[in-house]
């Protein structure tokens, strides 16, 4: 299996990353024993960004796997395909990062189904193992190989859940949107704007994340507070930006839009 | 005299004695304000008032009134109304002409142009001509009960509504009210519920209902605070407008914001709220015994001024909104010698503090202003701490005029302001003494019987429009009776059971199914591939379908069952044995069963009616229960009687629907008539309310499906449930077989 190209999959450039308390040292350590881990919290607030500044730090390649409900164990093991000659078996992520030591990263785990995610269960506990059934072949998971999922209990209904046989054999990292002031400075660093700005954004985007569950599934999150911020950084009007940038991505109720849009002209002066 | 208007007198026939003291100084301003034709029609018109034969009073009326309505809709309002004058005293409603005159002026100001206000004669006239009464048909004999009210009621009407809104407010009335003088006289004269809120649905402005949820939105996400709001209505207390306040019970705000300054009534309403938040996060009581009433409102004042200091150090743009709302007295403007200027002084000095561009000159407020924003720049100060600031102010700005009953109000109401009842502790409740403690303790509340009513709006097709809260619907649980009943009705039809059992064998879910012939799929399906492979090899084009996939295949429904348990049900049909009402209990015995058999959720009721002030709706299943003795025997025990308004009984059978998960959810109604109810004589009326139901419940993504056992449904029946949402079983006798089979029919 050597003619994968590993290179493609390593992260050269190191991704800003502001860690928001010991989170880099509690990861390293899983990493450090092949622990699986997985990694909770609202989206956009930087998880797969940390997976992406950890991949890096540790020098290991990362392939990224974004999960959805169409998604079958076949997408993530791999399957036949035909050419010219007959049958041809082509890998799938999960198996290309097992064979060459990856960090797997399955992306909101919750969207693909349950039995898609059951195929995990092998790697994740003492065998190490990865069984192609329909090849007839059982990969031993290459030594530098992990597995990381995230998923986003904001969302979880009761439809979307993790199993409890597949939650167990994961370690788990808690993310929730930075303080105010960590996330005003990652807008600065991420953006290029000015602290005060920021700051307003911040407080706007406060706004809406206490209507979560009152009409928002989610609230506003950091990234786009950095879109947000891009666009006045490219001379957008602040007011026109956040609506366009901030509301009118979250919601299409009309109530909750008038209400934002008035906490963004409160906000501006 | 002077000879001229001694020939203007000879114009005008008429002889009443009073004329003569008043004739001058009426025609002195006519000439003034009209032109010569002007005054030729002035006197025609008021010499036609005159000739009526009602007395002086609507001839002094025309007199005093027209030259200025005249000279500002133009003096062809003269002509037009002498002659409405005229037309109305050819009618019974002579004692509506006074009336009518009278409210002319405020009408005229209010509706501002010649056009509005024909629509309004016409608007009158029109109201008047559906409200007099006639025996047999033929000439108009009784006047109009509710006329002379409504002309009473115009000029505060005008004031709230446009001249549409009050042209379907009057229609409202006349067709609710045609045929009962007291209770017409009640609607226009503003007395009744409906009728209040019949107006408030067509009031200007932005309402309160329809923006709650935008309100609460607005709290929660800007403030982090929620709490109830309580409306009050701002249109029936002329004297003494109502202010925000907030106490334990909620957050009391009008229902109704018009615009004002540029600001819209939604952000009105959101800087009000904006206010109350801010004491409620930063004001503490002040214990008020030991403070003069002016000192009070001293340090209101402070309050208010310093909780949105605070409020602006949060959300800085909203200053706009209050500079806009916030009155703006003129220095200088008020009296001190013969008014009080406390009000005057305190909202200069509230001002001066919120808008930095003021432009007032007083010392005493300049230097008032920076001690306030001295203490602000310290961080958030303390009631405590501005209230020193506010009596001292007081003190410092006293005059003897300050007692004064003579306060000037002009330009000092804050109007998004609270009371600050909240501010104050007293501590000695009140002079008298102890007698309190023997307070006579009330009466317990006695449980209601069922579950408190509620009620629903009634569509009327005749204005398109809902009738507010017009019916009143009781919930209640259905007494129960013998559930072995029901039982042998199994029994009796253990043949039909075991049939539909093998069709509800059939029904029930596979799970997992697998799509064969898919380009895109999960798995190789590997017969289909050989076989392209093969096609492929020798040469032919191959299919490219080779995959397949899996889906779920459950079923996913909640079914209500709504039974008509109407009178009529007690009818034999022709050429049966049994009632429609043994027939409908053994029908819904075996669907019960064959749904229980399938897992779907389920739920029974049955409803009946007596008028709309009594829609009863009897709980026999819920979804949440099983089929046991406990619903086998209220089915057992439903009993007919009434009649059928449909119309409430749906709306309410929705709202349990509603609140289920499923993905598909069934509303089955079992009837064997039309809708119709004991207190309506259009027919049309309950059928097009039903019709209106049932579509809201489309929306509601909830499919509404009738099963009619009235062999002449079909004249009505489309009408109501659509192309497919309804079947009529002609033959009754076939119902028990016939329902289960529908029903699997319907869900599969």
């Amino acid at each position: 299996m050597t003619d994968i190209d590993i290179e493609q999959y390593k992260i050269t450039k190191e991704p800003f990353y502001q860690a928001q308390s010991n989170e880099v040292e509690l990861y390293a350590a899983a990493y450090e024993a092949r622990l699986p881990v997985m990694v909770k919290g609202p989206t956009g607030c930087g998880k797969s960004r940390f997976i992406e500044y950890m991949a890096w730090k540790l020098g290991k390649p990362l392939i990224t796997v974004a999960c959805n409900e169409d998604m079958t164990a076949s997408d993530l093991v791999g399957r036949y395909l035909l050419d010219a000659n007959g049958t041809r078996w082509l890998d799938g992520p999960l198996t290309t990062a097992t064979r060459i030591g990856a960090i797997c990263y399955l992306d909101e785990i919750v969207e693909a189904r349950q039995d898609t995610t059951v195929v995990i269960h092998p790697l994740t506990d003492h065998r190490r193992t990865l069984p192609l059934d329909k090849k007839g072949e059982l990969i031993d998971a290459h030594p530098d190989f992990q597995i990381v999922i995230s998923y986003n209990p904001g969302y979880q209904s009761m439809m979307k859940d993790l199993k409890q046989s597949t939650k167990q054999r994961f370690t788990g990292l808690d993310f929730e949107y930075p303080d105010s002031k960590v996330e005003a400075e990652i807008v600065v660093k991420e953006s290029g704007v000015s602290a005060e700005l920021a700051t307003k954004l911040v407080k706007i985007a406060h706004t809406a994340r206490h209507l979560k569950g009152h009409g928002l599934a989610e609230g506003i999150s950091t990234r786009l507070l950095v879109y947000a911020a891009t666009l006045i950084n490219k001379g957008i009007g602040e007011k026109d930006a956040c609506r366009m940038a901030l509301v009118r991505p979250i919601t299409d109720d009309k109530d909750i839009r008038d209400t934002l849009y008035h906490a963004i002209d409160g906000v501006f002066s | 005299m002077t000879p001229e208007l001694q020939s203007y007198r000879k114009q005008l026939k008429c002889n009443f004695k009073q004329l003569e003291d008043v004739f001058e100084d009426c025609i002195k301003d006519a000439v003034r304000k009209l032109s010569d034709q002007g005054v030729d029609d002035y006197l025609d018109g008021a010499s036609k008032v005159c000739m009526i034969g009602r007395g002086f009073e609507p001839v002094l009326g025309y007199l005093e009134e027209m030259p200025d309505i005249a000279k500002k809709l133009g003096e062809e309002m003269l002509k037009i109304v002498s002659k409405a004058v005229w037309d109305m005293s050819r009618t019974p409603n002579g004692n509506s002409i006074p009336p009518f005159i009278q409210c002319l002026p405020e009408a005229s100001r209010r509706l501002g142009t010649k056009l509005q206000m024909q629509h309004f004669i016409t608007l009158i006239f029109e109201m008047m001509e559906r409200t007099t009464g006639s025996i047999h048909g033929h000439h108009a004999t009784f006047p109009s009960p509710g006329l002379p009210d409504l002309l009473r009621q115009i000029p505060y009407l005008l004031s709230q509504v446009s001249i549409e809104g009050l042209s379907n407010w009057v229609d409202y009335g006349v067709r609710n009210y045609t045929s009962h003088p007291d209770r017409q006289r009640d609607f226009f004269s503003l007395q009744s519920a409906d009728s209040k809120a019949m107006l408030q649905r067509e009031r200007h402005g932005t309402l309160f209902v329809d923006n709650e949820r935008k309100l609460e939105l607005y709290m929660r996400s800007i403030w982090q605070d929620s709490d109830y709001f309580v409306p009050y209505s701002i249109g029936f207390d002329e004297l003494r407008k109502p202010i925000p306040y907030y106490d334990d019970l909620g957050l009391r705000i009008p229902d109704v914001f018009d615009d004002k300054n540029g600001v819209s009534g939604i952000n009105r309403y959101r800087m009000t709220l904006a206010h109350m938040v801010g004491h409620r996060r930063w004001s503490t009581k002040q214990i008020a015994d030991n403070l003069s009433p002016f000192q009070r409102i001293g340090v209101e004042c402070m309050e208010d001024s310093r909780v949105e200091y605070l409020i602006l150090k949060e959300y800085p743009g909203l200053r706009r909104y209050f500079l806009a709302l916030h009155p703006k007295p003129i220095e200088g403007s008020c009296d001190n010698k013969n008014e009080s200027c406390i009000r005057h002084r305190l909202a200069m000095l509230s001002r001066a503090i919120l808008d930095p561009a003021h432009s007032y000159q007083s010392p005493v407020i300049l230097e008032f202003v920076e001690k306030f924003h001295d203490i602000m720049a310290q961080g958030e100060s303390s009631t405590a701490e501005v209230s020193k600031l506010g009596v001292s102010f007081i003190t410092r700005t006293r005059r003897q005029s300050d007692q004064s009953p003579r306060i000037r109000f002009d330009n000092t109401e804050v109007d998004y302001r609270d009371d600050n009842r909240h501010l104050w502790i007293f501590i000695e409740e009140n002079d008298e003494a102890e007698d309190i403690a023997n307070k006579p303790e009330k009466p317990e509340m006695v449980e209601p019987e069922g579950l408190p009513p509620r009620h629903y709006h009634e569509w009327d097709y005749n204005t398109k429009s809902y009738k507010p809260d017009w019916v009143t619907l009781y919930e209640s649980l259905h007494p129960p009776g013998n559930s072995s009943d029901i039982d042998a009705i199994l029994e009796k039809h253990s043949a039909l059971a075991n049939y539909l059992k093998r069709i509800l064998d059939l029904l029930k879910p596979q799970d997992y199914v697998r799509v064969r012939y898919q380009e895109d799929g999960s798995d190789l399906d590997l017969d289909v591939a050989i076989r392209s492979l093969i096609d492929f090899k020798s040469g032919s084009q191959p299919d490219p379908r080779i995959n397949m996939s899996h889906k779920h295949d459950g079923r996913d429904f909640s079914v209500l069952l709504l039974l008509d348990m109407s009178a009529s049900l007690n009818d034999i049909p022709d050429g049966c044995s049994q009632s429609i009402l043994e027939l409908s209990r053994e029908a819904v015995s075996l669907l019960g069963w064959s749904i229980e058999q399938l897992g779907d959720s389920f739920a029974i009721a049955g409803f009946h009616s007596d008028t709309r002030h009594n829609v009863r709706y009897h709980h026999i299943k819920g979804f949440s229960e099983q089929w046991d003795d406990n619903v086998k025997g209220r089915l057992a025990a439903i009993e007919p009687g009434f009649s059928t308004r449909m119309g409430g009984a749906i709306r309410h059978a929705s709202h349990y629907l509603e609140s289920q998960q499923s993905d598909k959810k069934l509303l089955l109604i079992l009837t064997d008539g039309e809708p119709s109810d004991i207190d309506v004589g259009d027919d049309r009326l309950l059928i097009e309310d039903t019709h209106k139901a049932v579509e809201e419940l489309t929306s509601k993504n909830i499919h509404t499906h009738c099963i009619s056992l009235d062999k002449k449904a079909d004249d009505y029946i489309q009408d109501i449930f659509g192309l497919s949402g309804y079947t009529v079983i002609d033959n009754v006798e076939s119902l028990p077989e016939k329902l289960p089979l529908l029903f699997t029919a319907l869900t599969s």
